[in-house]
């Protein structure tokens, strides 16, 4: 049997993980908030807050709360994965696998990444501004895979999807893109955060179209960060993770050439110290992603492509996001939030295991 | 033949997996619906030393994983 050439095998991968990581960088450079080029958990968050689905921080001064804004990142990685998918003849609308246990767990990944502060992306982006919290982070993502795989590997399944209509498929594409419209023309009802990260932007459309590249990018070569563990621990597939590692050596040069480098675990960038809390928020991540088939930023690209039941997932993240600043879950730079944090994070493991375990069987 | 139609990954590669642990048989027909599943299935059937052939089968794709 011929062997796969080094290129062909991690090419696309390692090209696309160096993407990512340098968009990161740039977007952050042109005004994103520090180490959140991009994080999906983050994003999804403050577009709830620009739809007023959360006012966490709310000034009466200046009139809006702190992380509201719409994120063309969101929107572009979108269009971008339903763009190559009608090119390349993939887009394919289907869903119907336990789609409100899926919405279900993604409230509680969400949950676990706003404890953390940042979902898999950020977190591997943090760990390339040297923010040493996130390597605490990692090692809980990594102790929530492995659980999640000993399920995988017993038989667990979310049972099969089915094919669906082509609206069923294109709706969550055709939301990103009002989303858009409504960015671009900004009505009164949309709120934008006057300060606070909600109020630190890249340009909309320098955000946008990055976005679309990188959209398609991940469309094309299945970047997950979740996937990068789990395959090279289930089938010592080291493609996915050789991305993760691209990632974090992009944003680790671009962080250095840029001297926004600062290595340590004390006053970084929209992150706390609270170590048990970053492991704790990331197992409930990686745990809750392997459940769900993928990380947060997977789940978009997967939803692009026609796929209902990531639609639907994506929406659980947006509702876990409003629930977590709500009820005071959700973490800052000072540390964990001042609500329930032990609870709802102890509820979500309750429920993570009571979904892996009722839907294991022998394959 | 292992039907993986409507399955997302990793589970389609995990089916396979087990039909080949279990039999290690000489062909094994496997059918899935996605294109991120053909590659993965691939790359694992090569690895466990299988030649693979794909096909069109019923609007969806047969992997015809032989050795």
């Amino acid at each position: 049997m011929e062997k796969e050439s080094f290129i062909k095998r991690y090419g696309l991968l390692i090209g696309t993980g160096l993407a990512v990581g340098a968009a990161a960088v740039l977007l952050t450079y042109l005004g994103n908030p520090a180490n959140m080029g991009f994080c999906i958990a983050c994003f999804l968050r403050d577009i709830a807050g620009a739809l007023n689905f959360q006012r966490a921080g709310f000034d009466a001064e200046v009139g809006t709360g702190i992380v509201q804004y719409i994120r063309p990142e969101v929107i572009g990685l979108v269009l971008g994965s339903t763009a190559i998918a009608f090119v390349r003849g993939e887009f394919k609308p289907k869903g119907g696998s336990s789609p409100m246990l899926r919405f279900v767990v993604a409230v509680f990944v969400m949950i676990g990444a706003l404890v953390f502060l940042g979902c898999p992306l950020r977190m591997v982006i943090r760990i390339g501004g040297g923010d040493l919290n996130a390597v605490v982070g990692l090692a809980g993502f990594a102790i929530g895979i492995l659980i999640g795989i000993q399920f995988l590997q017993r038989g667990f399944s979310l049972r099969r999807a089915y094919q669906q209509s082509m609206a069923e498929g294109l709706i969550f594409p055709v939301l990103m893109a009002a989303l858009l419209a409504l960015l671009l023309i900004g009505p009164d009802f949309i709120v934008f955060s006057a300060k606070g990260p909600g109020s630190m932007a890249a340009p909309v459309l320098v955000a946008l179209a990055v976005a679309l590249v990188i959209g398609v990018l991940a469309q094309r070569s299945r970047l997950c960060m979740v996937g990068g563990i789990r395959d090279a621990v289930m089938f010592k597939d080291f493609r996915l993770i050789s991305a993760f590692i691209a990632i974090i050596a992009a944003v680790l040069v671009g962080n250095l050439v840029l001297g926004s480098f600062k290595l340590g675990f004390a006053e970084q960038p929209i992150a706390h110290s609270e170590a048990v809390w970053n492991l704790l928020g990331m197992v409930l991540v990686g745990w809750g992603s392997v459940l769900l088939g993928g990380c947060p930023l997977r789940q978009l690209i997967l939803a692009g492509e026609g796929n209902s039941d990531s639609a639907v997932t994506v929406t659980g993240f947006i509702v876990g996001a409003a629930v977590s600043h709500n009820f005071g879950l959700a973490s800052s730079a000072t540390g964990i939030g001042t609500g329930p944090v032990a609870i709802a994070v102890a509820a979500g493991f309750v429920v993570l295991a009571v979904v892996s375990v009722m839907n294991t069987q022998k394959l | 033949m292992v039907d993986a139609r409507g399955y997302s990954c990793p589970t389609p590669v995990i089916m396979v997996q087990k039909a080949v642990k279990d039999g290690s048989p000489s062909k094994l027909e496997v059918a899935v619906d996605n294109q991120c599943s053909v590659e993965n299935v691939t790359r694992f059937a090569k690895n466990a030393g299988y030649a693979v052939s794909v096909s069109e089968f019923e609007g969806d794709f047969k992997l015809t994983l032989t050795k």
